[in-house]
């Protein structure tokens, strides 16, 4: 009881510590859905439309890594970031950069994934029209790609859903340092063991406000493009 | 460039072990519309979507005005079922324009003019996919005209129309067909066929077995099958 009005007044009394945290999640998730939809949106359209040998093995592949567990995909991000690792020159180890880093890996699969999906669907539909229009092979993968639009906001939303869950890779490539890397998963997590459990309680409130923010959102933007667009 | 006349010799389409058309020797010229007639099932898609270019044939080959390359020209196609973009009614007729190769600057005037034609001018800001069957039609007509066809070809458009979306769209097809666009359309619709067509190629069971004038056909078809389809008999596949 007492934690929990404790959660709630830190939450409204505007705390900059906590909003600095709640700041950083945000740019760092955001980054991550930007660089992993700059691949995985063009990657899943062209893996839709071309065919080649091992076809369906890379699809299976590439569906087989929208599971990959985030610490696994820390430590190999650590790896390669460490200091005598191969990207180790560039000194990114424990900067917000790296987490984006982490993140875009964890969630480009999920884009590259479902976008084949959708596009390919609507390949599917659109086939002989746009044969029979004489359109090319980039303007082909254009055209799929807006005229998926819909799908694929849902799409990017959902890549953003898991990296602003994720716990595991942040906190394995960005350490969790105070004021610099720290962001809500990882101070959730470093609170709660502390046993600060009203600030832990605050952010996490917080993260589901904005996990369920994003799926309403999701869900009127579909309402309102299935009405406006069909 | 031109993509008349269309010759087919010895054209045949299976899937897998299934044949489907056989052996067609067909050459479609300028001239009135012809008409691909027959029952279901006898192959009159299939027959228009290998002219159009869309399928390859199994054997045999398509000629188009000297070449073999499938890639459309001056030709286009209206689907029974065509399939709108998501977008509004005129950035699919855009589209359209747009990958014939019209200039950018005259697009906007072209859209307006085709859309007046088939008499969706209102429409024009309404999602395509949200349009009834008859003004999808029409604007699956207006957006095969924006690639300005020589050879326009149509299969069964008017097959789930009520009559008076029928009837717009067969004043909009003859009125194509007097500019001198040719018409290569399918139809089961045997008044239909008598109102449009100047020829026709009488397709059963995946062959041609009769190809004459359209009065001709209906005056004295040279076949039983021919005969019956006259008659209006229900007419099966065997
Ligand atoms: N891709 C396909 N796979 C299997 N059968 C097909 C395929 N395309 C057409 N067919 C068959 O070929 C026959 C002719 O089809 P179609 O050309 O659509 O006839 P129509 O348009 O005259 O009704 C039908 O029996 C149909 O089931
Ligand atoms: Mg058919």
């Amino acid at each position: 009881m007492m934690e929990g009005s404790g959660a709630l007044d830190l939450v409204l009394s505007g705390d900059p510590a906590l909003y600095a945290i709640v700041r950083l999640s945000l740019v760092v998730s955001l980054s991550a859905v930007a660089v992993a939809a700059l691949i995985g949106l063009p990657l899943g359209g062209l893996i839709a439309l071309t065919r080649f040998r091992g076809r369906a093995g890379a699809i299976v592949l590439l569906n087989a890594m929208m599971g990959l567990p985030p610490v696994v995909v820390g430590l190999a991000v650590f790896l390669l970031l460490s200091r005598s690792g191969p990207l180790g020159s560039w000194g990114l180890l424990f900067t917000p950069t790296a987490m984006v880093m982490a993140q875009a890996v964890l969630i480009t699969p999920i884009i590259a994934a479902l976008t084949r999906q959708a596009v390919e669907d609507m390949w599917s539909e659109y086939r002989d029209e746009l044969t029979a229009m004489g359109v090319g092979p980039l303007q082909r993968l254009l055209t799929l790609l807006y005229d998926a639009r819909i799908a694929l906001v849902t799409v990017l939303l959902a890549g953003f859903g898991r990296a602003a869950a994720e716990v595991g890779a942040v906190m394995i490539v960005g350490g969790n340092i105070n004021g610099f890397t720290r962001v809500m998963t990882t101070a959730i997590a470093l609170e709660t063991s502390k046993g600060d459990l009203p600030l832990a309680m605050g952010l996490g409130l917080i993260l589901i406000a904005i996990v369920f923010a994003i799926n309403a959102s999701a869900w009127a933007l579909r309402l309102y493009a299935e009405r406006r667009i069909g | 460039m031109s993509d008349l006349p269309v010759t087919l010799s010895h054209v045949s389409y299976a899937v897998g072990a299934t044949p489907i058309l056989r052996d067609l020797d067909l050459t479609v010229r300028s001239g009135a519309p012809t008409f691909i007639i027959g029952p279901n099932g006898s192959g009159k898609s299939t027959l228009l979507r290998l002219i159009m270019g869309l399928i390859a044939p199994t054997s045999g080959a398509i000629d188009w005005n000297g070449t073999r390359d499938p890639a459309p020209r001056r030709r286009a196609i209206v689907f029974q079922q065509p399939v709108m973009l998501r977008r509004s009614v005129a950035a699919n007729l855009i589209f359209a324009l747009d990958q014939a190769g019209l200039e950018k600057s005259l697009q906007d005037k072209r859209c307006a003019d085709l859309l007046a034609l088939v008499g969706l001018g209102d429409l024009a800001d309404r999602p395509a996919r949200r349009l009834s069957g008859g003004e999808r039609q029409k604007l699956a007509f207006a957006r095969a005209l924006a690639r300005s066809p020589e050879l326009l070809i149509l299969d069964e458009p008017t097959a789930s129309l009520d009559p008076s979306a029928t009837l717009a769209l067969e004043q909009l097809i003859g009125k194509a067909a007097g500019e001198g666009i040719k018409i290569l359309m399918a139809s089961h619709d045997l008044g239909q066929v008598r109102r449009l067509a100047g020829d026709v190629v009488f397709l059963h069971r995946g062959r041609i077995l009769e190809s004459a004038s359209t009065q001709a056909f209906f005056e004295q078809p040279r076949t039983a099958q021919g005969s019956a389809f006259v008659r209006g008999d229900l007419i099966t596949e065997d």
